[in-house]
Formats: structure tokens, sequence, C-alpha cells
């Protein structure tokens, strides 16, 4: 029995906030959990407040892609010319620092926020809810995902934004192959097209892809058009298997690649390139 | 030889307590074996419910250290040596005696899913299906109903939730109705108000304790969500649906 505030009941079962007749380590998946998601969750968080050193030509942090505007001059800004408005506008307050990332980039935390396997991940690391399996949750009204946490059900759209993103992430990583209009590769370059290839493994994991593109179908051997749907499906099916590694290692490697350009734009550190 | 302390809890309805008790155990043996030497050799009434003996017949199910489990497919050596094993009964459902509940709630939900009605048979008579229309349904066919996901779901478990949700064995159920090629029957109004899939939060434990290794939450449960998604909150899907029409494809 784990927590000191346990009962014990009929069949010798405790309850209370983390009791448990578990004798394994339970909570080492837990305190895992919890801490990447407040390591990497919280990094990506202090740079995207930032605002600064997102750029190092010709690589662009994942954080700030794809730039919708950007502060005029600071240290690493990205250029004026790869904004897609230009400068922020004179009525951005003062109170908030310039950042590319509120913009676009927000819908990949949107995506991991809705995210089947992160819910799973939150709910457990931060709601206790429960902790663990056959651990005692936090003493907190239960309502599932009837009531506030409708909103989750909002995921395909959310998904949708990342298919978005995902198509500049992919141009960023190929452009990253371009300075100055020649060709050539720097880490960089690679560090640019890991990032893009697992979130492109992570998003075409996705719960909600997997049922949009086949899932939904009761009959895979219908028509031309099911039998395609399906091929995609299992495909789909393969990445989704495999949903919570992309989701790790995607979000680790996201936040790598913004720690990379930072590093680079900084000069704490020389890229090794072709050029 | 080697020996293994149990703790097992012995009571009924009202009232019970753990009893401790030591065992001669060989190499192989698993808990459902310590617990008939239990019977064999000290308590003779030791109540426990059990039949095949090979992770089949889903009777065996008990809570193992904690964690609900078959006893049957449990190994011993699953724990250190000198580890004592405490089980239990299921924590979910009423207790009858010792390690056996009174899980018939379970098949009394089974009751209120509406049987699989198939379309009209082909002009030969016969029905027809590819075998990729039938894979996902036969991994839901795997279940052997031994109610370790509805012990371990927190919906049931700690929040007893009973008259909301079904739990994940019946969610399976519906997944395996509702993809069936040949089904006609339309279950996503019922599945999103009468069996409560909004109440599951999908943390999994359901598919982490299953003995038959079934995908319940991403291949049954994310699923049938995502169908009462394209029913109630997609205003796409709906819209689509209003201009095209829509039919169980």
């Amino acid at each position: 029995m784990n927590s000191s505030a346990a009962t014990s009941s009929v069949g010798g079962h405790v309850s209370g906030f983390a009791a448990t007749r578990r004798s394994d380590g339970w909570w080492h998946g837990w305190a895992l959990t919890a801490g990447g998601l407040i390591l990497f969750f919280g990094y990506l968080t202090v740079r995207a407040m930032t605002g600064q050193y997102y750029w190092a030509d010709p690589y662009i942090s994942p954080v700030a892609s794809p730039p919708l505007f950007t502060p005029v001059s600071g240290p690493g800004v990205v250029p004026l010319h790869h904004a897609w408005f230009g400068a922020f506008p004179k009525f951005w307050p003062r109170f908030l620092p310039q950042s590319p990332a509120f913009f676009i980039p927000g819908l990949a935390i949107a995506f991991r926020a809705t995210c089947y396997y992160y819910r799973k991940a939150y709910y457990r690391a931060f709601a206790a809810s429960p902790p663990a399996c056959a651990v005692g949750g936090a003493p907190l009204k239960y309502r599932g995902e009837t009531a506030l946490l409708l909103f989750q059900n909002l995921h395909r759209y959310v998904l949708y934004g990342a298919l978005f993103l995902l198509v500049f992430l992919w141009y960023d990583a190929f452009a990253a192959f371009f300075r100055h209009g020649k060709f050539g590769i720097g880490v960089g370059t690679l560090v640019l097209i890991i990032n893009a290839t697992l979130l492109s493994g992570y998003t075409f994991g996705c719960h909600s892809w997997r049922h949009l593109i086949g899932g939904k179908l009761n009959c895979f051997s219908c028509d031309g058009a099911s039998k395609t749907r399906y091929k995609i499906w299992k495909k789909s099916t393969w990445l989704n298997e495999r949903h919570m590694l992309f989701a790790w290692l995607s979000l680790f490697w996201v936040a790598f690649t913004d720690f990379y350009v930072m590093m680079v734009s900084r000069g704490a550190i020389t890229d090794l390139h072709t050029w | 030889m080697a020996t293994r302390t149990f703790k097992v809890w012995r009571g009924d309805k009202d009232s019970g307590e753990f009893k401790e008790y030591t065992v001669e155990v060989q190499p192989g043996m698993v808990v459902l074996d310590g617990i008939h030497r239990i019977q064999a050799e000290h308590s003779s009434d030791l109540a426990v419910r059990w039949n095949c003996k090979a992770g089949k017949c889903g009777s065996c199910s008990m809570e193992i250290n904690g964690k609900p489990r078959l006893g049957c497919m449990t190994r011993l050596n699953t724990f250190a040596p000198g580890e004592t094993i405490t089980v239990q009964p299921l924590k979910t459902f009423p207790l009858i005696k010792d390690l056996v509940t009174d899980v018939s709630w379970n098949f009394e939900q089974n009751k209120r899913i509406p049987p699989l009605k198939p379309r009209a048979r082909d002009a030969d008579g016969n029905y027809r299906m590819m075998q990729e229309d039938v894979d996902r349904v036969q991994e839901f066919r795997k279940c052997i109903e031994c109610f370790l996901c509805q012990d371990v779901c927190h919906v049931l478990r700690d929040h007893k939730k009973h008259d909301h949700f079904v739990g994940p064995r019946f969610m399976i159920r519906l997944a395996q109705l509702e993809m069936h090629p040949l089904d006609t029957a339309d279950r996503v109004p019922q599945m999103r108000k009468e069996f409560g899939s909004g109440w599951c939060n999908i943390t999994r434990c359901c598919t982490e304790v299953c003995p038959e290794h079934i995908q319940i939450t991403d291949n049954g449960i994310i699923p049938m969500k995502e169908r009462v998604v394209d029913r109630y909150y997609d205003p796409i899907a709906w819209f689509m649906k209003k201009v095209f029409g829509g039919s169980k494809a």
C-alpha cells in the first residue's frame, strides 16, 4: 500500500490517491512521462517566448516556421523577406515578445495537446486520472471526456493544421540544401530532414488520420477507392502501432533542431557544411 | 525444496482478512498452482474460479500483487525470490467469497448491445467477405471475457460509473459489430449516450492487462470514439453527409 491516506475495503483493496497494492515500480513510468513532458514542452515554451536565434542561414528553427511576421531586427531573427507578411504590425502589444512561434507553429502544440497518445500521458502524469493502472487517482470529480474535455474531439481539425504545417517543415528541410542559391549540405540540413521525417512518422500514425483515411470504412474490398484507402490505412496502422515512439522521438528532435539552430545562430558552434 | 508465501484474501461480501500460507513450489509453477496447493494442503474451502489452466477460458481472473492478471498465466518467477505474493479478488465487481466475484453485470451489458444485423444474402444465397474486411473483427474475437480490462478500467474500478459506461470489453464488442462488413445496424447514437464512449479517457490500462494482447484502445475504443466524432462533433463531416448523403460504408 503506497498511500498513507489509503483505506482498505472488502477484498483487501485500497482506495485513495496513489493507493495500490502493486509491488512493482509503477511510479517509474509516471515520473519519466511527467519529467519528459515538463522538460521538452518547458524548453519549447521558453524558446517560443524569446523570439530570438531562430535563423542561421539557411536553417530555420521549427519553433518559428513558417513565420507570418518577424521582428525587424534582433539577434538571429528570421529575415524580413522570409516572413509571409513581413515585420510585426505596429499594434503588436509591447508586453508580448515579437515571436513568430505565436502563430502557425502553435498548431503543433494544439495537435500534440489533443493527440490520443499525449492525452494518456498527461491524464496520467498531471491529472493522476489514474497515475498508473490499478493505482488510486486524484480525488476529483470524474467526467471523462463528456463535459469540459469535449474539445478533445476537435483533434482531427488540428490534424488538418498539422498536415499544413508539415508541408512547410519539409520545405524548410529542402531549402536547407541551398545557401545564397548554391547547392550544398550541412549538418543542419540533416538535422532538419530528420526533424521533418520524424514529424511525418508521428502525424501519419495519428489515430484521427488513420480513421479518416480508411478506418471509418467497414468494407475495404468493395471498390477501387476502398482498396487504395485500405493500403494507406495499413501503412498508417504500422505507424500507429509506434505512435508513442514517434511522439517522443519527434518531440525530442524538434527541441534538438531548435537547439542546434540556436547554437549555430549564436556562433556557439560551427555548422560543418560543403558551401 | 523451495517455498513461497502467499497472502490471500479470505472473506465474503461483508468482511474478511488476508491470511498467509507458505507452500512448496517447483520451477514452472503459476499462481493458480499455488492457490491449488493451498486448497490441497491448508484450506480446502478456499474459493477460486478456474477452468482451463491455459489462459483461454478467462475464469481465473484475480489481482496478483495489485495487478489484474490471470492466475494460470502468471508464473511465480515473475516475482523476486522470497517476495510474498498477494492475491485478491477483482475490485470492480461484488465479492461472493474469497477470490470469486460476481461478474454478471458484464453479461447484462452484453444483452443491451444490438446484435449483428446482416445485409441480404448474395444472389446465390451466400454471404461473402474478404479476409481484409474481417481482420479487424477477428482481433476482437480473441477476447476470452476474463474481464481484467473491466476490472482495471478506472471509470468502473474507482469512479463506479457502471451506469454510464459499458467498459472496454463492450467497447470492443461494439467495435466488432460496427466494423463488421455484413452489418447494417447503427449503434453510434447508443455508443455515445447509453454506452458512454465519452467516459473513457483512453489511459490504456485495459490494453496493458489484456492477456490476449488485443489492442483494445487503439483498435477498438479510439476508432469508435472517432465514429462518434464523425456523427456528432465534426461539422465538415456533417455538412458533407447532408450534401452528398451517406450510408454505412
